[in-house]
Parts: C-alpha cells; structure tokens; sequence
C-alpha cells in the first residue's frame, strides 16, 4: 500500500513541485526533490509536474539530467507526468517550441495548449472508471489533450470524449491537476497500482 | 462540478502555480518575445515600453497597443501577460478581450486611479498585483489578485527595493504566525485586511497565492539572491534587453533561478555576460519617480 517504504522522487526543476509534495505527505509517502542525476539513485517512483514543458525540458538538458531521465523510464521506473509532465513524457507534441525535446515513455501524440489559454482553464468532475466513488475533481491549466494514443491504455475521458489521461506499462501522463484540488486519489492509485506493482 | 467552470479563483492562481521556480521577462516585441522563450522565460510580460524607458522618457504610461499584444501571443507558446494600470479597469477588459494569460496592474505604468485598484474578481483571467508589505498584499487578493509581487523600483537595476519588500513580506508572516488567536484581531486592524485572510495567514505560514519578486533584478546573482530569499520565482523587467547581451543574459538567469543556491553555477553563468545595463540608485530618485509609493 501507498506509504510503506515508497521513496517518491518529484522532479523540482520548475513548477508546481510543492504541491505534489503536499499530497505525498497527506498519503504519508516519504519523498524528495530530483534536481541532479544523483538524485534519482533509490527513488521507488517519480512524478514530473506541471509546470512550462518547454522550460522543463532545457533545464534537464541544462542540468544534465535528460540522459539519466530517459535511462531511467526505459529501465521501468513507474512515472506520473501531470501537465507538462505529461507532454515530457510523450513521443510526440503538436505546439512545441522550436528544438524542444520530450524524454518519452508514452508513445502518444499530445497538443500543447489544446483547450486555448487561460481564459479557457477550468476546473471539473467527471468519473475515471479506475477511482472509487466520487468523480475526481482537477483543474485543467492551459492543458494539452492527447490527440492519438498507440498502445496506450486510456484512463481518462472527459465525457465529450477528450482523451486526458493514459497508462503504459509504469508509465502514467495526466493532462490535469489533481493536486491542485485536494485531491489524492490519483496519487494513491498510482503508488498502490502501478509503484507498488512495478518490475524492476 | 460536472462541467467545464472557467475563472474560478483555484484556475486563476493555479497558472501562477505552475509558473513557480520560473523567471517572467519583459518584452516590447514579438522578436524579443521569441528570444525570451528560446532563452528559457516561463512566461513574457508583454509592454510598450520597458521600465527604463518609462523613466527615462516620461509622460504617461499605458497599456499597449492591442496589436502589439495580438503579435506577441501569437510568436509564443508560453503563457503571455500585459500591463494596465492601476485602477483602470476598462484596459483590464480590453486585455481580457485580447485572450491574454494574466493581466498585471502595474504601478510601473501612471495610475489611472488614485483611490480605488481594479475589483479583479469579475473577471475571468487572473491578475497579478505588486505590494511592498503584507497588508498590501492582503489588501489586493481580498479584491482578487491571484498572484503576487514585489515592487522593488522597476527600470532601476537597483535590487534592494525589492529585497526590502520580499524580506518585510516574509517577516511580517513570520510574526502573524507567531502571534496567538486573540491577538490577530488587532493585527488584521494594523493590516488593514479582512480578518479570515489574516487568519489564514497566521495558520498556513505564506500567502494563499505564489509570490514573485519584481523591480531591479539585472543578474543571475540578484534572482538567486531573491529565491534564497523566498520568492517563488522572478520577473526581469529592463535587466534582460537593456543590457549588453540579452539572450546570453536570459538564460543565465533562468539558470541562477533554478540553481538558486549552487554558487558555483551562479558564478560559471555570470561569466562574461557583458554589460549589465546600465542602472540608477534607488537612494537618487526623486521621491515623486519612485514607482513603489504608487498604490496603496
């Protein structure tokens, strides 16, 4: 179960690392901020997070972390990409800047941007079919939507069919936020169901 | 929640949110829009001119022109905010209407009131506002700033307007949070904020929304110094394209703000850099040109 001995690495290069943080330590899993290829060393899991795709992207090249990253997730280290973390884990971005890289581990197609700007963020509920109970609440923050998904396994719809969230294997990319909401039981899902049952 | 809801206060400072750890540049062109996102800008203030020049040139200083703004969103991806002043809320609308990110209501430009900010809560996109001290910044998300900055003395290259504000901020919340429940009644008075914003201070230990530091950073040293500080990341106004070397300049920041205390990649960007630009010291202005005195 989520806790016991889990190490969860949060990728803190830019972005909304504090509040991944924050739901690790409301589930009581042990973590720690990834800034340097040491870092990576004993992690159980990590979560990349929102953020800007294309500033996260040339600091990992920056701080020569990209190398190491992409080792590490073909070596099947279970990964949850939230936003911009789910386009730097996703083969390829409709949008992206000039020269931006992803580090893959979703062979997926996801647009940048996809719902518009800010004016178009918004915040939902709606059912993903592997939570329990309630709908999941999340914020939609200039997010991408994942326009072709290969051999990735769906796990989010909204319900006018816009896919935002896929699973391959541990490697798990959300368009959304849950984490910005209170909302912990994506996190737990994923420590329970893809951490905890990942073959390393 | 079963629809889409836009504009709800978590949306409004959830952008801010993602942009934490980040540097926001100013930028008068599409060009140097494009530089600023290829250098490694988490999001671009878009403005007619940047603070130096207001300075230097005087005269009134409004919001830009609509097409200017039209250019620059459409020459990036990354979020794109623009300036309108102080209490004039019908530019706001117009910069809402441009599908803008997030508008500033800036004292770097002239006020268009002396009395009354914007009311920010009807309006869809967020807003970031500036403040030199806790109530301040209480004052201005009790009328719906999702996103907070310093001052500091814009187009100064000038620091330690801004260090004076992170650091009186940053002292201030940790006196509230020291003080016991009987006592925040008088503290939200001294304050001037609404008693359960003050509360909610005392309680969490930060502000409810991200705080940025703004006005005279023009090194990697002074972003650095400002995140160890405890801002949650930095806006460069005229520190970038005033100085000799923009684009090396951008990324060298953009660095220093995430190896924020890692001297020796804040000393290995900061090698030749050229010249900062060039600077004024806050101590020479005239009281009446010192921006940080405008809003209340």
């Amino acid at each position: 179960m989520a806790g016991s001995r889990q190490t969860i690495g949060v990728l803190a290069l830019q972005g909304d690392v504090r509040e991944h943080e924050l739901v690790l330590e409301k589930l009581g899993v042990a973590h720690r901020q990834v800034r340097t290829p040491a870092d990576l060393a004993g992690i159980d899991g990590l979560i990349i997070p929102g953020g800007e795709s294309s500033v996260i992207d040339k600091l990992s090249r920056i701080f020569e972390l990209r190398e190491p990253l992409i080792a590490a997730i073909a070596e099947g280290l279970p990964v949850l990409g939230t936003c911009a973390g789910l386009i730097l884990l996703a083969t390829r971005v409709i949008g992206a800047i000039d020269g931006q890289q992803t580090f893959g581990g979703l062979d997926i197609e996801v647009e940048r941007n996809a719902f518009g700007g800010q004016l178009e963020s918004f915040e939902m509920s709606f059912d993903m079919p592997i939570i329990d109970g309630e709908p999941v609440r999340a914020a939609f923050i200039r997010a991408p939507i994942i326009r072709d998904v290969r051999g990735c396994a769906i796990i989010a719809t909204l319900p006018n069919g816009e896919i935002v969230g896929v699973r391959s294997g541990a490697c798990v990319g959300i368009a959304f936020h849950p984490e910005l909401v209170g909302e912990t039981r994506v996190h737990a899902w994923w420590l329970n169901s893809v951490v905890a049952g990942a073959q390393r | 929640m079963a629809e889409k809801t836009v504009g709800t206060p978590l949306v409004k400072s959830g952008l801010a949110e993602m942009l934490k750890g980040g540097v926001i540049m100013d930028v008068v062109t599409a060009d140097q829009a494009k530089i600023a996102e290829d250098a490694g800008a988490v999001a671009v203030m878009a403005l007619e001119r940047v603070p130096a020049d207001i300075r230097s040139q005087g005269g009134v200083a409004r919001m830009s022109d609509p097409d200017l703004i039209d250019q620059i969103i459409a020459a990036v991806s990354i979020p794109v905010m623009a300036k309108a002043r102080i209490g004039h809320f019908v530019e706001a609308q117009v910069l809402q209407s441009l599908g803008v990110d997030y508008i500033d209501e800036s004292e770097v430009l002239s006020p268009a009131d002396y009395v009354n900010h914007i009311d920010k809560w009807p309006f869809t996109v967020p807003f970031v506002c500036g403040a030199t001290n806790l109530g301040e910044a209480l004052r201005r998300i009790t009328e719906g700033a999702s996103m907070i900055r310093s001052k500091g003395e814009a187009g100064t290259g000038d620091v330690s307007e801004a260090t004076k504000h992170i650091r009186t901020i940053r002292g201030e919340i940790a006196a509230l949070s020291a003080k016991s429940e009987d006592e925040l009644y008088v503290a939200a008075k001294e304050l001037q904020a609404p008693l359960e914003l003050v509360r909610l201070v005392a309680r969490e230990k930060k502000l409810p929304v991200v705080l940025f530091v703004a006005g005279g950073v023009a090194t990697p040293a002074d972003a650095a110094m400002m995140m160890q500080l405890g801002a949650d990341g930095v806006f460069v106004g005229s520190g970038i394209f005033k100085s000799g070397n923009p684009v090396e300049r951008a990324k060298a920041i953009v660095k220093a703000t995430t190896a924020f205390t890692d001297a020796k990649v804040i000393a290995d960007v900061s090698r030749g850099l050229g010249e900062a630009m060039v600077g004024i010291n806050v101590s020479d202005l005239p009281a009446p040109h010192r921006l940080a005195e405008r809003g209340w």
